[in-house]
């Protein structure tokens, strides 16, 4: 592992982030009585049996209609609560995308959209259970940060975020397995990566469920001889310019790695901050432009090269594209 | 944003007032009153513009004036007073009438309605909360009020307050989804403070609607869904006066408030052409001059 104050030391202990999200959301429920938690029968699978049972007049379950649970939501911060809305992404994001524009972003509500089970979590349910467009589909909405944590310690920290900021905002809640990766008192802010490791032959700039494989593909391109710059990207939106310019400078390429469709996603935001002020070679790794195949998440993620070898791959490529 | 004249809330408290304490009869023609002049300032404002819904505006515009002027507990000076009444107009494309209105009461100087639409105003083609003081929230795309209603009536429960919530609207609107889902929720939860008021005109932008995907039979479906429903005359304020005072605790109330486009100007009225069509010349001296009898 390479050492980096914001990494915890390694241990594969792996977590479903669903379970720090229902930890933290009772937790700052218990402090604030704005927070009311909004879903569409989905108390299970999003693991809000505790917080029903905690708060029973806090828990707002409007049955399977997503179109309504946002507005719902919108109607009860006009009323003065803090609505947490939570529902699996592929859901929320696609059913409501215009009640997200109208009601949440553009009336500038403070309400935390959080879209559980991203990316291909669900797996072997199919393209309808999988949430690879969020991301495409809410950076094209202004007013609307899209936060994307990659451990149980970011998720804890992108919802007290989420609480102590006016307005809206998107936090996509892992489900598929990862480590706990970061220190505890790691910060968070808009607009800023989280650096993990130095290099300067190539940077890795990875969002959610796949930062812990990028640190791992740095890893790997470490014994081979090549330093990988190992950039978490908790925002998406508003993205950290400046880190890509400073990687775009300072490496020789560039590789983004994301459990969403390369069109539109961080790989894209990336990749257009690079051909602004720093043309260089960017790589975006996701889902390309097809609907997956059948198959569990490990299956997936190796299929479409988004394993610490297949990032170490396009990493290698992108360095030999440039000459190395 | 704007900011709330503090004449016109004056003015407007004490129009309240006598509103309030006339009999029946008075009552309706302050409201006719008050309403044939909202009437002139939307066709005044929608001639500017040169774009505008002059037919939903007109078929709106009793309803409107007298929850402002009759029935919602609002402060026009302090519009984001916690327990305020909620008036939510989910028919956005009717902004005229809205905007028009909450300037009668006082929310903003009057003397803006002349921006309507204009480059940089706050007063765009469908309401925009973060702009415009007294409007709940951001529509224009159909089927969005409802839902929002019935959070804001539950979060006023939640909190403990009495506040109630009024959504108005279009029955075209109705062919959208996202209100059955609310409707039943909203039963579900038995809010009783809430109230949809359906602007029943019977035209939608392209032709009637019981000719394109018809609501009838509409009132059975609300109260299918477990609502109180009450039908009216929405072109008369005393009765919707009325209407909107009576209540049940335990169940929403949909208001059907039977209307017509247009109405308030006879070439108008009941017909589909002018749900956007822009009066011009030898029609604006005929509508101006029906509008002032």
């Amino acid at each position: 592992m390479i050492e980096s104050t914001n990494l915890r030391p390694a241990d594969r202990t792996m977590y479903d982030c669903r379970k720090a999200f229902a930890d933290e959301l009772a937790t700052l429920a218990r402090a604030d009585e704005r927070i009311v938690a909004v879903c569409n029968d989905s108390v299970s699978s999003s693991n809000l049996a505790a917080f029903r049972d905690e708060f029973p007049d806090r828990l707002v379950n409007v049955g399977i209609a997503e179109q309504n649970m946002v507005g719902v939501a919108s109607g009860l911060a006009n009323g003065g609560l803090l609505p947490f809305v939570c529902a699996a992404a592929p859901f929320l994001t696609g059913r409501a995308l215009e009640q997200i524009k109208a009601d949440i972003a553009y009336a500038d509500r403070h309400v935390v959209l959080c879209g559980m089970s991203p990316g291909v979590a669900y797996g072997q349910l199919g393209p309808t259970h999988h949430s690879i467009e969020d991301l495409s589909w809410l950076r094209a909405i202004a007013n609307l940060p899209i936060v994307v944590p990659a451990d149980p310690t970011q998720t804890r920290a992108a919802m007290r975020w989420a609480v102590s900021t006016e307005g809206p905002s998107y936090l996509r809640i892992p489900r598929s397995p990862v480590p706990e990766l970061f220190a505890p008192d790691t910060p968070l802010e808009p607009g800023r990566f989280v650096p993990l490791t130095d290099g300067d032959d190539v940077t890795l700039v990875a969002a959610g469920t796949l930062v812990w494989r990028a640190v791992e593909a740095a890893s790997l391109l470490r014994i081979e001889g090549i330093s990988a710059r190992v950039l978490a990207a908790p925002f998406v939106e508003p993205l950290d310019e400046a880190a890509v310019i400073a990687a775009a400078r300072e490496t020789r390429g560039i590789v983004t790695v994301e459990e969403a469709t390369v069109s539109g996603g961080l790989g894209a935001a990336v990749a257009g901050v690079a051909a602004r002020y720093c043309p260089t070679r960017v790589r975006v790794l996701g889902i390309p432009g097809v609907f997956a195949p059948t198959g569990d998440v490990e299956f997936l993620l190796e299929h479409f090269g988004l394993t610490a070898t297949g990032i170490a791959d396009s990493a290698r490529s992108v360095l030999a594209d440039a000459g190395r | 944003m704007l900011t709330s004249s503090r004449p016109q809330v004056d003015h407007w408290r004490a129009f309240r007032d006598r509103v309030r304490d006339a009999g029946r009869d008075e009552r309706a023609n302050l409201l006719a009153t008050a309403s044939a002049q909202v009437r002139r300032d939307v066709l005044t404002m929608i001639e500017r513009a040169g774009l505008g819904h002059v037919g939903g505006d007109f078929s709106v515009t009793d309803i409107l004036v007298t929850l402002y002027a009759a029935v919602l507990s609002v402060e026009p000076a302090e519009p984001d007073w916690p327990d305020r009444d909620r008036l939510i107009l989910s028919k956005g494309h009717s902004a005229a009438a809205l905007y028009a209105t909450l300037a009668s009461c006082g929310y903003f100087p009057a003397t803006e309605l002349a921006t309507f639409m204009a480059p940089l105003s706050a007063l765009n083609g469908h309401p925009d909360r973060t702009k415009v003081p007294g409007v709940e929230t951001n529509t224009g795309p159909l089927g969005h009020g409802l839902p929002v209603g019935v959070g804001t009536a539950l979060a006023a429960r939640l909190r403990g307050s009495s506040a109630r919530t009024v959504v108005i609207l279009g029955d075209g609107e109705l062919q959208e989804g996202s209100n059955w889902e609310a409707a039943m929720y909203a039963a579900h939860q038995q809010l009783g403070s809430l109230t949809a008021v359906i602007d029943r005109n019977g035209l939608q932008q392209g032709a009637r609607t019981e000719d394109t995907n018809a609501l009838e039979p509409l009132a059975d479906k609300w109260r299918s869904f477990g609502w109180t429903v009450a039908e009216v005359d929405g072109h008369d304020h005393a009765a919707l006066a009325d209407v909107f005072s009576a209540s049940t605790p335990d169940r929403p109330t949909a208001v059907i408030a039977h209307t017509q486009k247009g109405h308030g100007v006879s070439f108008m009225t009941d017909r589909v052409e002018w749900h956007h069509r822009v009066p011009t010349g030898e029609e604006l001296a005929l509508a101006r001059a029906e509008l002032s009898r």
